[in-house]
């Protein structure tokens, strides 16, 4: 395929290198004021070479669609995406309709009315009918367009009744980190200036925050249920891009900012659909945030309920971690107090 | 009819006032003719024509620079990490063993982007275009202040210079991307390229904005008070209207961008907090408290929408006049062009949080940004219908300017479209960042704006330097820049359809983007292709000024004023009186003239009294 448009790449230029050439020739022994007046030779072979570039043109972005079209995101995993992908695709629909239809007429001018000695132009200077005519009819297709996305982002923005598991996702350079809230559903209070060894995060003391179950390089989704992610950043504005759930939103440092959505297919279903066994929902950071910013990811597994409460009875609490981590000072003093003695 | 009697008497009275106080300047400068130095003439000159080539030669010098850094970073882009031994001596410890460092690709990125939207295509298309055809278009003598007219162009020298010098520094250049969003551009902790380097990047676009304020206001000035006789408003040139408009858009956008800038290098150097807040970085909680970065995104882009108009308008003045002049016929719909590039200024004020959807920003807020930003198509299509039916049962001349000014056309249109799918606030969300961006803002203001630049160029060589630039090569040129520019940027669109984010430094570290590094290659190897085909461009640019055919005084036969000027450059333009305008821009083709062109100069007749066109 790539040797195919390399082949009408090459034809194209050869052809245009041909075209100029002859022009060329002709021209210089006609005129010695020859690269101000153009001659009917070279605007023939100009508007030709417009009907030539136009085919070479759509057929070059038709082998784009057909050979990527496989290749760009999957079905919406999300209980709103395919809302939003119906909206991508109506909207692709027109403006690909107006794309070629101005393309052809603009270049079928272009070809029919290159310069000729003998000619001349009409002179047409307004039309109040088809002026009228080109502000109305995009004025109105627009506001069709208009109101049919913003019925959609609304639906996006202001999400059902029912209740959401919350998530926090936290970004720093250059991973994330998430904070599940636990059985009470309710995130602890933080503050930056808490941030030290061991708590990433910044939690205070408090007891919302005992419950509540840190998570790296995996975040687990229930297929069916509404999660709330609530993101923050420690330094930079980072952006939470999950492609395959059609979400995204800015973490940005000294605010909260928010979005909700439900998964809608289970990573193993999602492989089945698309027959590959190592695909995996990802979580990306897209706002340029430093040097590693092309590599700050996170995997997102879909499970279905039973499965993520498998998972997540695996996890260990911030308590649960805390008091670890208290025992295993408490040992490191103990050593030293003894090392001291001796 | 009265009014505008009324209107014209009292453009006579300025220009008679006009004409007056050249009259004098002009005395002075006959005495003055043998001690123009060097320095005056070419270095600090206060002449229009002269400051307009000077940004011109500048801005293709940086044109030139930001053009190689994007061929290096699609190098990256399409091999990543394979090393090409050639990028070590150039770039020294940024591409050790020719492999280029993630910081670098950020800095080649940031300075591509600031290079080309700011000094190339708003201070060189409009420093270029505005300081040559204002005086020339209107019928004026010069600027209304030459001296400003000169600072204008030493500050974007100087501004030049300083952002060049920055890529040279030890920690590099800025590299937070040319939006430089805080905190990132705020903390050196934060990359390298946020310490000196960032600090050069303010300074420099502080005396960048110094230096288009300084232009915009002389322009707005000029247009409105130097007109001569009988070029009233409605007679003008579209570039004018394009021009000024343009420059209403500048005076009004860049001091926001001004103080954006001056917050944040007191966030930076000063301890205050207006970004800033809330930021554990280095081992370290800072101080910083209570500051937003969203109120950065806000002045940004309250400056940064408008840009887009400010680098695109001038280029749609140029097509209008260049695309009019050889059709062969009147611009279609004259006063629709006008309206449409004042609604285009206007609606381009309040739609700045298009770029905003998932910052953070209230959603609500978005659904008004959604509705103002889907607005502009409507005065962008009939832009295009307009052009379009210019074409229609013209006799189309294809010098090189007209090429390129048809491409223009296929660009806003391609580029433009897509805009309805990223000014969707609901599709925003999974495509805000991605390639599809980049192919968008490529397309509709990069490529078109770059092309209506050339447009001027290849038109208005024979104003500038007396001379054409030959033909063949301008047509070798834009076809295979136009090719290599759309073989580039539409790939792109489906780069960003399956997800990828762009100032990505490799996509290699995702199973998801595998698939997708063919496309890489093919846009880098058109990205070579469309480069390769500037050195044509620049030989014939360079040959040309010195070698080229040399230009008679009315080349492409055309109706405005600026080819009523001697072919050889001199003070005051025009050796005797000022000409007095009779008639629109436009008479192209009268049915009633045997010529195909009638000079904005030519008295009417009276039978076009009778009709009483424009």
């Amino acid at each position: 395929m790539t040797f195919l448009v390399l082949a009408v790449i090459v034809l194209f230029v050869l052809a245009g290198v041909r075209v100029m050439s002859i022009a060329a020739l002709s021209a210089e022994l006609r005129s010695s004021r020859k690269d101000e007046t153009i001659t009917d030779a070279e605007n023939r072979n100009q508007g030709n070479m417009w009907v030539l570039f136009l085919i070479a043109f759509l057929g070059f972005c038709l082998w784009q669609f057909m050979s990527y079209k496989d290749r760009i995101l999957p079905e919406a995993a999300s209980a709103h995406g395919p809302e939003i992908d119906r909206l991508f695709n109506v909207t692709l629909a027109l403006i690909t309709l107006v794309f070629i239809g101005t393309h052809i007429v603009m270049i079928y001018q272009t070809y029919k009315y290159a310069g000729k000695k003998t000619n001349r132009a009409t002179y047409f200077a307004h039309s109040n009918k088809l002026e009228l005519i080109w502000t109305v009819i995009p004025a109105i297709v627009l506001s069709g367009l208009i109101a049919y996305g913003l019925t959609v982002w609304n639906d996006v923005i202001y999400p059902g009744d029912k209740k959401a598991m919350v998530v926090e996702l936290y970004a720093k350079q250059f991973d994330w980190t998430a904070r599940y809230s636990g059985k009470d559903n309710q995130l602890g209070r933080y503050d930056f200036r808490s941030i030290g060894e061991g708590n990433d995060l910044g939690l205070l003391e408090d007891s919302k925050n005992d419950d509540d179950v840190l998570v790296k390089g995996e975040l687990h989704l229930i297929k069916g249920e509404p999660v709330q992610f609530k993101f923050r950043s420690r330094d930079v504005i980072h952006s939470a891009f999950m492609p395959h759930f059609r979400a995204q939103m800015n973490c940005v440092p000294g605010m909260e900012t928010m979005f909700e959505f439900t998964p809608t297919i289970t990573t193993a279903e999602m492989r089945t659909k698309l027959n590959n066994p190592k695909f995996n929902y990802i979580l990306l950071c897209n706002k340029i945030c430093g040097a590693t910013h092309f590599n700050m990811q996170m995997d997102i597994v879909v499970d279905t309920k039973e499965e993520f409460n498998k998972w997540m009875a695996e996890q260990k609490t911030w308590a649960q971690t805390q008091s670890a981590a208290k025992q295993t000072a408490a040992a490191n003093v103990t050593v030293t107090e003894n090392t001291s003695t001796n | 009819m009265s009014a505008m009697e009324t209107h014209n008497s009292h453009a006579e009275h300025l220009v008679k006032d006009v004409q007056h106080g050249h009259a004098h300047d002009h005395d002075h400068d006959d005495d003055d003719h043998h001690h123009e130095t060097f320095w005056t003439k070419y270095v600090f000159s206060q002449d229009h024509k002269m400051i307009s080539k000077q940004f011109l030669i500048t801005a293709v010098f940086m044109g030139v620079i930001a053009m190689l850094m994007s061929v290096v970073f699609r190098l990256q882009l399409a091999w990543p990490g394979k090393s090409f031994p050639i990028l070590e001596p150039i770039l020294g410890k940024w591409a050790p063993g020719g492999v280029l460092d993630p910081n670098f690709y950020l800095a080649l990125v940031t300075i591509h982007g600031t290079i080309m939207v700011f000094f190339v295509l708003t201070g060189g298309l409009s420093g270029t275009f505005s300081n040559l055809l204002i005086p020339l278009q209107i019928g004026a003598r010069d600027m209304a202040s030459g001296f400003l007219n000169m600072l204008s162009y030493w500050f974007f020298f100087a501004s030049s210079i300083i952002m060049l010098f920055s890529v040279t520094i030890e920690g590099g250049p800025a590299s937070g991307g040319w939006t430089i969003y805080p905190p990132l551009s705020a903390l050196p902790d934060a990359m390298p390229g946020s310490g000196l380097g960032m600090t050069l990047w303010l300074v420099s676009m502080s005396l960048f904005i110094v230096s288009s304020l300084l232009g915009s206001l002389n322009y707005i000035v000029t247009v409105i008070n130097l007109r001569t006789k009988g070029m009233s408003m409605t007679r003008m040139p579209l570039t004018i209207w394009a021009f000024l408009v343009t420059a209403i858009l500048g005076v009004l956008s860049f001091p926001v961008l001004f103080a954006a800038a001056l917050l944040l290098i007191f966030d930076r150097s000063f301890g205050t907090s207006f970004y800033l807040s809330d930021i554990y970085i280095g081992g370290r909680a800072l101080e910083y408290n209570g500051g937003s970065p969203i109120l950065y995104e806000h002045l940004f882009w309250f400056l940064g929408h408008p840009e887009v108009y400010i680098v695109l308008l001038p280029a749609l003045g140029i097509t209008s006049e260049v695309i009019a002049t050889n059709a062969r016929k009147p611009i279609f719909g004259y006063r629709a062009m006008i309206a449409s590039i004042l609604g285009i200024a206007f609606l381009s004020f309040i739609v700045w949080g298009h770029h905003m959807f998932i910052t953070g920003m209230n959603p609500f807020l978005g659904s008004v940004f959604v509705f103002t930003t889907l607005l502009i198509a409507i005065p962008s299509a009939v832009k295009a219908f307009n052009y379009i039916t210019t074409l229609w049962k013209g006799n189309i001349q294809y010098t090189p300017a007209m090429l390129f000014a048809i491409g223009l056309v296929s660009f806003f249109i391609t580029g433009g479209v897509t805009g309805l799918i990223l000014g969707d606030s609901a599709l925003d969300i999974n495509l805000h960042d991605t390639y599809f961006v980049v192919a968008h803002f490529h397309l509709v203001m990069g490529s078109a704006a770059i092309f209506g630049m050339f447009a001027g160029v290849y038109h208005w060589f024979p104003k500038l330097f007396g001379r054409v630039m030959n033909k063949k090569m301008g047509y070798a040129h834009f076809w295979l820049t136009f090719a290599g520019a759309y073989g580039v940027f539409f790939p792109m669109h489906f780069l960003g359809m399956a997800g990828v984010p762009r100032r990505y430094y490799s996509n290699t570290e995702f199973p998801l983007f595998s698939d997708l590094v063919d496309i890489n290659v093919l846009v880098t190897w058109f990205a070579i292709l469309a480069a390769s085909a500037q050195i044509i461009f620049l030989f014939n640019f360079f040959f040309s000024i010195f070698k080229g055919q040399r230009s008679s005084q009315n080349p492409w036969r055309s109706n405005t004023l600026e080819w009523t000027t001697p072919v050889e450059h001199i003070h005051g333009n025009w050796p005797g009186e000022i000409p007095e305008v009779h008639r629109w821009a436009y008479d192209y083709s009268r049915p009633d003239r045997e010529e195909d062109f009638v000079s904005q100069i030519e008295p009417l007749t009276e039978k076009e009294k009778a009709e009483d066109h424009h």
